[in-house]
C-alpha cells in the first residue's frame, strides 16, 4: 500500500495563495466527512443547537476550496498544449489483486470533476444555509446535519474517483446517504416504504454496474480509469481488439460491459425504467429532496458515462445509441406524467427526471472530438445550469410547504402576495426552465437541441415536443401555487421564512439567470480541448416559440380558477388517467414481483430451505443424538461387562494381529 | 499316551485362565469374582515355572517371578477384601450389579 | 503309560474340574472350598515338575493364606448357606463362547510354535540355590525386587486396615 502524490500544484494567484495541490484537494471531501464524524457521535450530546453552524462552516471552507481549484485548474493552470491535463495528484494503492489490477483510493482532476466539485460544494452549501431555517427546531437536527455531510463526502468522492471500483465505493455511499435522508422521518410508514424503495431499486441497478466493472477491468486489465480509457479507446490496443472479439448472444463483450455500467447509472439517474423510487423519494425533507434527488445524487449515472466518454464514443457506438434512447424516453414519459400530477414535490421529481433524460440523451447523440462533441458539452452544460433552477425550484416549493403545511396543488392558490421573494424566485427558475431567454435553461438546453438535430433527428423531435410539455407543466405548477385562487389566511403564525431560508433562494435565483453566459465549451468537452458554441438565431426560434406556446396554454388554463383543466382532462380520457397513474408501472412491478418472483421463485426457494437444508440439519443432528443415546449404554457402570469387551477386543486385535497385519 | 510336556501343561495353564476368565464374566458376587481371580493368576505362575523348567532350566528367572507373584496376589487379595467389606457397609450387599453408580 | 504320567493326569483333571466347579457352583463356600482343591492340584503339579519350594509357597500362601481370607470375608458379608443368584442366561453363553474362542485362539498358536530349549547345564531348584540368587546383588540378584514386594506388602497391610476401618463416632 503506497500513497502517492504527484509533484501538481495548481499556481493560484487569488488572494496570493501560492498553491493548490493533492493535499488541499483532498481535504475537500474530507471537511464533510469530519462533520459527519463529529455531528453523528456527539451531535446530540454537546452541538444540539450549533450543529447547523458547524456543517455549514464546514461545507464553506470546503466550497471555498473547490472555487480556488477550479479558478486555479481553468485559468492559471490552463490548457497545456491546447488539451485540458488530467491529473492524478493524490493516490493511494489500497487493495492489490495483482500487478496492475488494484484498487485504488485516488482522485482525478479533468474539467468535469473540477466542475462538479464546484456544482455540489455550492448547492450543498445552499441547502446547508436553508436548512438552518427549515429545520429549526427539529429534535434529530445534529443527525441531519451529520447525514447532510456524509453525503456531500460521498458525492465530491465520487466525483473526483480515480478508480472505477473507488467510484462504486462512493455510489454505495451515495445510495446509503440516500436512505438515510429519505427515511429521516423514520415514524411516517411512507417514508419507511419510500428509502426501502430507493436503496433497492438503486442496489439492484448496482448489480449490474458492478458486473459491467468487472467486464471491463477484465478486458482492459486495469481498474484504473485514465488507464482503462488508454487501453479500450487506443486504435491498436489489444485490449480492445479482444475486448470486440469475445462476444456473447451476438453482441461484443465491450457492448454489454458499458451497457451493464449504464444500467447502474440508469437506476441512481432514474432513468426508465427504473425510475419508479425517484418520486416516492419526496417524503424526505425539502432540502433533501432539492439537494440530493435534483442537483447531485441524481446526475451521478450521467457523470458516469461521461467519465467513460471516449470508451462509448470511440469503441461502442451502438451502447451510446441505447444511452441517447433511454435518456429521450425517460424524458418524455416523465413530462407525460408530470402533466397530471397534483403533489407539487412529485410534479418537481419528474420534471428533474425528464431534465437527466435530456442530459442523458445529449450525451447519447455526442461524438467524440471537436465540433462533433458538442452533445458532450451540452450536457454538462445543461447539468450545471439544472443543478442551480432545480434546487432554487425545490427550495422554492419548500418555502410554501412551510407556510401552507401541506404538499398538494388544491390547497395552494394566490400565494404570490404573502410570499414574495420565494414568488420571483420561483419565477426565473420556471422561466429558466422553460427554456425562456435570456435566463441560463435557455442556453444549455439549446446547445442539447442542437447536438441532437446535428446527429440524430428522431430524438431531436422528441426532445421539441418534451419541451414544449416542460414549459407547460412547470407553469401549471407555477400558476396554481402562486395564481389560480385567492388565499385566505387561517391559521399562519409565521409569514415567509426567516433571513437563513431567502438567501439560498436568491443566490440560486443569480445562477440561474446569470449562467448562461458562461462560455462553457471553453473548459469542458469530450477530449479536453475548448469547443466554440454557436449561436444559431434562427434555430433556436422553434424551441423558444413552443415554449413560450406552453407557457401561455398553462396561463390561459390556470392563471384563474376555471375549468378548462377538468375538461381537457375529460376529453382527453384514457391517456390522461394513464399518466395521472405514473402509466401503471409501479403496478407493473408489483405484479412482477410478488406473483412471479415471490411465487415462482422464492416460495419453492424457502420450502427448500426449509423442508431440504433444515431437514438435512436436524436429521443430522437427530441422528447424532440417537446415536450417542446408543453408545452412552456403553458406559454401564458394570465392571463384568466392561471385562467382556476387553476380552473380545483383545481377542480381535490378536486375530487381527495374526492374520492380517502379518 | 506321550510323556506330558510343555505342551501339556500349558493346555493346563490356557484352559485354568479361561476358566477364570469365564467365572470373572458371570459371576454376580464379588468374593466369586476374587476367586476367578486367583485361578487367573495362578495359571500365569503354572505358565511362568513351565517355561523355567522346559526351555530354561539354567536360570531361575520363572521361579522368582512365581514367589512375587503369589507375594503380590496376596496382598492383592487382602486389599480387595477390605474394599469387599467396605463396599458392602454402604451398599449392604455385595451383588455387583448393585455397585453401578458410575453409570452414565 | 508311566505312573508319572497318570499322577500328572490326575492331578490335571484335579485342578481343572476343581475351578470349574469353582466358577459354576451356587453355593458359596462350596466355591470356596473347591477353589482350594484347585490350588492343592496346582501344588501338586508343581510337585510332579520337582519345584518343591514353590509347591511349598504355594500352599503355605494361597491355600493357607488367601482362601482362609476369602472363608472370612464370606461369613462376614453375607449368610453363608444361601443360593447364589443365578446370571442372565445370555451373559454365561456369550461369556462362555468368549472363553472359548480366546482358548482356541491360544491353542492354535500354542500348536503352531516351536519352542526351542537351550542347551546349557540346568541349575537344581533346590532352597540353596534359590536363597543365593534372593539375596544376591550381582546380575541375576533379585534384591532389588524383594525389597520392594516387602514394601508392597507394608503398605497393602496399611492400606487394608485404613480401608476397612470401622469410623467410630465421635462421642462426647
Amino acid at each position: 500500500m503506497e500513497l502517492h502524490i504527484s509533484e501538481f500544484d495548481i499556481p493560484c494567484s487569488l488572494f496570493d495563495i501560492q498553491m493548490i495541490n493533492g493535499t488541499y484537494i483532498a481535504l475537500i471531501p474530507l471537511l464533510p466527512l469530519a462533520g459527519f464524524l463529529m455531528l453523528g457521535l456527539f451531535g446530540r450530546k454537546y452541538f444540539q443547537n450549533t450543529s447547523g453552524i458547524i456543517g455549514t462552516t464546514l461545507l464553506l471552507i470546503s466550497t471555498v476550496l473547490a472555487l480556488y481549484t477550479a479558478y486555479g485548474y481553468f485559468f492559471e493552470y490552463g490548457k497545456v498544449d491546447g488539451v485540458y491535463q488530467r491529473f492524478v495528484p493524490l493516490q493511494y494503492t489500497w487493495l492489490e489483486f495483482s500487478k496492475g489490477v488494484s484498487i485504488d483510493m485516488g482522485i482525478i482532476i479533468d474539467p468535469i470533476s473540477v466542475m462538479m466539485l464546484v456544482v455540489v460544494t455550492f448547492v450543498s452549501l445552499m441547502v446547508h444555509i436553508y436548512s438552518l431555517g427549515y429545520m429549526k427546531g427539529e429534535e434529530r437536527f445534529p443527525t441531519y446535519y451529520a447525514f447532510l455531510g456524509l453525503f456531500t463526502f460521498s458525492m465530491l468522492g465520487l466525483v473526483v474517483s480515480s478508480n472505477i471500483f473507488q467510484i462504486y465505493i462512493f455510489w454505495e455511499l451515495v445510495g446509503v446517504s440516500s436512505f438515510l435522508l429519505i427515511g429521516y422521518y423514520y415514524d411516517k410508514p411512507g417514508a419507511v416504504a419510500a428509502c426501502k424503495k430507493a436503496f433497492i431499486v438503486t442496489r439492484f441497478a448496482d448489480v449490474g454496474f458492478l458486473i459491467g466493472i468487472l467486464i471491463l477491468s477484465f478486458y482492459s486489465g486495469t481498474l484504473d480509469f485514465n488507464t482503462l480509457i488508454e487501453r479500450l479507446t487506443a486504435p491498436d490496443s489489444n485490449e480492445l481488439k479482444n475486448a470486440v472479439a469475445a462476444s456473447f448472444l451476438g453482441i461484443s463483450a465491450l457492448t454489454w460491459g458499458l451497457v451493464l455500467v449504464f444500467i447502474g447509472g440508469a437506476g441512481k439517474s432514474a432513468m426508465f425504467p427504473l425510475h419508479i423510487w425517484l418520486p416516492d423519494a419526496m417524503e424526505g425533507p425539502t432540502p433533501v429532496s432539492a439537494l440530493i434527488h435534483a442537483a447531485t445524487m441524481v446526475v451521478a449515472g450521467v457523470f458516469l458515462v461521461a467519465r467513460l466518454f471516449p470508451v462509448f464514443a470511440i469503441s461502442a457506438p451502438d451502447a451510446l445509441s441505447i444511452v441517447g434512447y433511454v435518456g429521450a424516453i425517460s424524458a418524455l414519459i416523465a413530462a407525460l406524467i408530470a402533466c397530471t400530477q397534483t403533489d407539487i414535490k412529485r410534479v418537481l421529481a419528474y420534471s428533474t427526471m425528464s431534465q437527466i433524460g435530456y442530459m442523458m440523451f445529449a450525451l447519447g447523440v455526442s461524438k467524440y472530438g471537436g465540433e462533433e462533441g458538442l452533445g458532450y458539452t451540452a450536457s454538462m452544460f445543461h447539468l450545471f445550469t439544472h443543478a442551480m433552477f432545480k434546487a432554487l425550484l425545490f427550495l422554492g416549493a419548500g418555502a410554501v410547504i412551510h407556510f401552507i403545511h401541506s404538499n398538494e396543488m388544491k390547497d395552494m392558490g394566490g400565494l404570490r402576495k404573502y410570499l414574495p421573494i420565494t414568488h420571483i424566485t420561483f419565477l426565473i427558475a420556471c422561466l429558466a426552465i422553460a427554456g425562456v431567454p435570456p435566463f441560463a435553461g435557455f442556453f444549455s438546453k439549446e446547445e442539447i437541441l442542437l447536438a441532437a438535430y446535428q446527429h440524430n433527428p428522431a430524438i431531436y423531435w422528441i426532445a421539441l415536443i418534451t419541451s414544449g410539455l416542460t414549459a407547460f407543466y412547470m407553469f401549471r405548477l407555477y400558476f396554481s401555487i402562486f395564481w389560480n385562487k385567492e388565499h385566505h389566511p387561517h391559521g399562519e403564525h409565521h409569514g415567509e421564512g426567516g433571513f437563513a431560508m431567502m438567501m439560498p433562494l436568491v443566490l440560486l435565483a443569480v445562477g440561474a439567470a446569470a449562467a448562461g453566459f458562461i462560455p462553457f465549451g471553453h473548459f469542458v468537452s469530450s477530449d479536453g480541448t475548448g469547443l466554440e458554441a454557436k449561436f444559431h438565431l434562427q434555430f433556436s426560434i422553434a424551441p423558444v416559440a413552443l415554449g413560450l406556446a406552453g407557457i401561455f396554454i398553462a396561463m390561459w388554463m390556470y392563471r384563474k380558477q376555471n375549468d378548462k383543466p377538468g375538461k381537457l382532462a375529460a376529453s382527453l380520457g384514457g391517456l390522461y388517467k394513464a399518466a395521472y397513474h405514473k402509466f401503471y408501472i409501479d403496478e407493473i412491478y408489483l405484479f412482477i414481483t410478488q406473483k412471479i418472483i415471490f411465487n415462482l421463485i422464492g416460495r419453492p426457494a424457502a420450502w427448500f430451505d426449509k423442508n431440504v437444508v433444515d431437514g438435512l440439519m436436524n436429521a443430522t443432528g437427530n441422528g447424532t443424538q440417537k446415536i450417542s443415546e446408543e453408545i452412552k449404554r456403553f458406559q454401564s457402570g458394570k465392571v463384568q461387562q466392561y471385562a467382556i469387551y476387553f476380552l473380545v477386543s483383545v481377542i480381535g486385535l490378536a486375530l487381527l494381529f495374526i492374520y492380517v497385519w502379518k | 499316551m506321550t510323556e506330558p510336556g510343555l505342551g501339556h501343561i500349558l493346555f493346563i495353564s490356557a484352559a485354568l485362565f479361561f476358566i477364570g476368565v469365564y467365572g470373572f464374566f458371570t459371576r454376580r458376587n464379588l468374593v466369586t469374582m476374587l476367586m476367578s481371580v486367583e485361578l487367573i493368576l495362578n495359571s500365569v505362575n503354572l505358565n511362568f515355572i513351565a517355561f523355567n523348567k522346559y526351555l530354561w532350566p539354567d536360570r531361575l528367572d520363572g521361579l522368582f517371578f512365581t514367589i512375587f507373584i503369589i507375594a503380590i496376589a496376596a496382598a492383592e487379595a487382602a486389599v480387595a477384601i477390605a474394599i469387599i467389606i467396605n463396599l458392602y457397609r454402604s451398599h449392604r450387599s455385595i451383588d455387583v450389579e448393585n455397585a453401578q453408580d458410575l453409570k452414565y | 503309560m508311566t505312573g508319572s504320567s497318570i499322577i500328572f493326569y490326575l492331578l490335571a483333571a484335579l485342578t481343572l474340574v476343581s475351578g470349574l466347579l469353582a466358577v459354576t457352583t451356587r453355593m458359596i463356600f462350596r466355591a470356596a472350598i473347591y477353589l482350594l482343591f484347585s490350588l492343592i492340584g496346582i501344588a501338586g503339579i508343581y510337585f510332579w515338575l520337582q519345584y518343591e519350594f514353590i509347591a511349598a509357597v504355594q500352599i503355605v500362601v494361597y491355600v493357607g493364606g488367601i482362601v482362609v481370607l476369602i472363608i472370612f470375608s464370606i461369613f462376614l458379608t453375607q449368610q453363608a448357606g444361601e443360593q447364589l443368584p443365578k446370571q442372565k442366561l445370555g451373559r454365561q453363553l456369550f461369556s462362555a463362547l468368549a472363553a472359548f474362542c480366546g482358548l482356541a485362539l491360544v491353542m492354535l498358536q500354542l500348536s503352531q510354535h516351536v519352542f526351542t530349549e537351550t542347551g546349557n547345564e540346568p541349575i537344581e531348584p533346590n532352597v540353596t540355590n534359590i536363597g543365593n540368587q534372593m539375596l544376591g546383588i550381582n546380575d541375576n540378584g533379585y534384591a532389588l525386587p524383594f525389597e520392594l514386594v516387602s514394601m508392597l506388602l507394608l503398605a497393602a497391610l496399611i492400606g487394608c486396615i485404613v480401608i476397612a476401618l470401622k469410623i467410630k463416632p465421635e462421642s462426647k
